[in-house]
């Protein structure tokens, strides 16, 4: 097992290089000068040329992507062309947000998205299984900016339940240690502060949780459904298993494989910034940031930001690969 | 003295979009403590469907036991709760299946699907189970058992996964095995181990054993009585060797005469029957087998023939011997 780990995180170099390929020269096939985005329309040519030769952006293309690779081997994306910021910097500070809600969401998604596909499948054809496909149907096709704003109208402003917008309110501090607020709330016993963090992020978890949800439930039921046809069911069931034993510990194991690679895939989504969400409720995350970074054709951020959100979607994909091989015996880990 | 096991009457139906299938249709029969019944018959004439009736598995919907009674050690298996169910099934009456490959979860180690029987039947901690398990595995013969207990389902072939199903058949000691066609997935040579197993373990634990299946080769070297079935009805009974020295029902006979002999002097063709089973859902009036029967006359294709014993022990569903 421990080699199969090791040979899975190895093959995560030549996927991180490619990426690096691709993102570097993707971005410079998009039309803009960032020297003139900098210094706006009307700088002198002068001026223009000595932005360009301070940012190296008057070096050939394979250079330019050299010193990319350099700097990015030694963890350094370079600096922000709108901001002159470090861009981990920023990264850093805005990064944990998108985890932190991103793992909410997930949390809502996978507990109720599979609860309900699990139920809907051992009662199929049932009011529950029909009411909780309706839903989960609902719930892919919603748009989110419209569900999100309902639930702010609903429990922000006509209830006053849940804070209308941001992460935290004003008036609380906390002390930063890994950058998720409820995790650093609970590390520093700060009760106040996880209270407050936690009212803040339940209706943006809420609303970024509907898609993956509903694809969830749905893979769960049609999963589950294919599993309790097999014999070993059957098995167990003549075994004199209570009906409990057999969904939850006999059929759910098995059906559980391809849950998994979708629960994998859509938490790797969600980690790329969920731009929609991140505006309606101001979540100060990096889906937003990077967003931003495009118009201005902040080539830097850009450049680091995708590096960042697809190595962490690769990373996913590695864990959902071991957690399978966990799961699932057949498959050789030697 | 009770009989083990009795059934009687047993209708067991499916109710389906294109109509009623009688699957199973007043099936009696009956099995003493310690011996070996064969139910034989084509695919579809019944013989699983009457086996889960037994264990009460059908799946439902679609399928319904409508009628009939279950006696086991003189209880009526129909009458009592679910919860009183599985405290009999795996416990004293344990099925084994025809698809060893499949029949066995692949995600748990073969150890831990014996040891859940034992933990769940006989109160068992998991060390205790465990040593049990290993136990049972040895007398199924499987070779070096203490390791083959961490094995998983595909790490083994489908001879020694069909040991694990008889090992864990086994477990709480049973009194009564139902088998469903044990060895029609195995190949020849294993075929004959694993019969000789169920043969010996039957002697040695006093298990009785309901044996599924269609090869009548089988079915003389393993029973004592035997049953055939044809959609969905017992069409002879008979002990053993009455049946396979003089068999009546044309049904029967047509299936002894399709077996190849070795002894036969002359290259003759093999006998098959003409025809195929009917569907369950459009069977033929009158006697069920009336359109593929050599012998069929008017009231075949008018009335269906009650069961009747033209001689001790041996009974019949057929005009023929009216």
């Amino acid at each position: 097992m421990l080699s199969f780990i090791l040979r899975r995180t190895l093959a995560l170099i030549p996927t991180v290089f490619g990426i690096s390929v691709l993102v570097f020269f993707m971005i410079h096939l998009v039309p803009g000068d960032p020297a003139e985005m900098m210094l706006g329309e009307r700088a002198s040519e002068q001026a223009l040329k000595e932005v360009r030769e301070q940012l190296g952006l008057d070096k050939p293309l394979y250079v330019q992507y050299g010193r990319f690779l350099a700097r990015l081997a030694k963890g350094d994306l370079g600096r922000a062309l709108r901001t002159n910021e470090k861009i981990t910097t920023e990264i850093a500070d805005r990064f944990p947000a998108t985890v932190e809600l991103s793992i909410a969401a997930m949390i809502f998604a996978v507990t109720l998205g599979m609860l309900a596909g699990i139920l809907s499948a051992t009662r199929q054809y049932s009011v529950f299984d029909y009411s909780s496909m309706i839903f989960s149907l609902v719930g892919v096709s919603m748009p989110i900016f419209w569900l999100g704003l309902i639930l702010m109208i609903i429990f922000s402003v006509h209830l006053g339940w849940l804070p209308l917008s941001g992460r935290l309110s004003y008036h609380i501090h906390i002390e930063s240690i890994t950058g998720l607020y409820i995790l650093d709330s609970l590390l520093t016993l700060n009760w106040p502060a996880l209270k407050d963090a936690v009212w803040h992020i339940i209706m943006p978890a809420f609303t970024l949780s509907t898609i993956p949800m509903a694809i969830i439930a749905r893979i769960t039921r049609s999963s589950m459904l294919e599993v309790l046809r097999q014999d070993y069911i059957r098995t167990a069931k003549a075994k004199g298993l209570a009906p409990r034993v057999v969904h939850y510990k006999h059929a759910l194991k098995n059906a559980l494989i391809p849950v998994i690679t979708v629960i994998g895939l859509q938490f790797g989504i969600l980690l790329g910034g969920a731009i929609l969400t991140e505006t309606i409720f101001a979540w100060p995350g990096i889906g937003l940031w990077l967003l931003n970074a495009v118009y201005a054709r902040d080539f830097n951020a850009v450049q680091g930001g995708t590096m960042l959100i697809a190595t962490t979607f690769v990373t996913i994909n590695m864990l959902v690969d071991i957690l399978y091989a966990w799961i699932n015996p057949r498959i050789k880990v030697s | 003295m009770t009989k083990l096991l009795e059934v009687q009457n047993l209708k067991t139906y499916f109710f389906t979009d294109r109509g009623v299938a009688t699957a199973v249709d007043d099936v009696s029969f009956s099995l003493d403590a310690g011996k070996t019944l064969c139910i034989v018959g084509e695919s579809g004439c019944g013989k699983s469907v009457t086996a889960l009736s037994i264990m009460r598995l059908i799946p439902e919907p679609p399928g319904r036991i409508v009628g009939g009674r279950i006696f086991f050690e003189g209880t009526d298996l129909l009458t009592l709760s679910e919860n009183r169910m599985r405290s009999i099934r795996g416990n004293k009456i344990s099925m084994i299946f025809q698809e060893p490959m499949t029949s066995l979860n692949p995600v748990f180690r073969v150890g831990d699907q014996i040891a859940e029987v034992l933990e769940l039947h006989e109160n068992m901690k998991g060390p205790e189970a465990m040593d049990r398990a290993v136990e049972l595995l040895r007398m199924v013969g499987i070779p070096s058992p203490e390791s083959r207990i961490k094995d998983y389902p595909h790490q083994m072939s489908g001879g020694m996964r069909q040991r694990v199903m008889i090992a864990m058949a086994l477990a709480c000691n049973p009194k009564l095995i139902i088998a469903d066609e044990p060895t029609t997935a195995l190949d020849v040579t294993i075929q004959a181990q694993i019969l000789e197993l169920m043969d010996e373990l039957s002697r040695t634990t006093g298990t009785a054993i309901l044996l599924i299946t269609h090869d009548l080769g089988v079915v003389a070297e393993t029973a004592q009585h035997v049953v055939v079935m044809y959609a969905g009805r017992v069409v002879e009974e008979a002990p053993v060797k009455q049946l396979f020295h003089d068999p009546l029902h044309p049904y029967t006979r047509g299936l002894m005469r399709s077996i190849p002999s070795m002894s036969d002097d002359q290259r003759r063709r093999l006998e098959a029957i003409p025809g195929v089973v009917p569907s369950l859902l459009a069977l033929p009036v009158g006697c069920k087998f009336n359109d593929r029967c050599r012998h069929a006359f008017d009231r075949c294709r008018a009335e269906e023939p009650p069961l009747t014993a033209p001689k001790d022990g041996h009974s019949v569903r057929c005009w023929l011997f009216h």
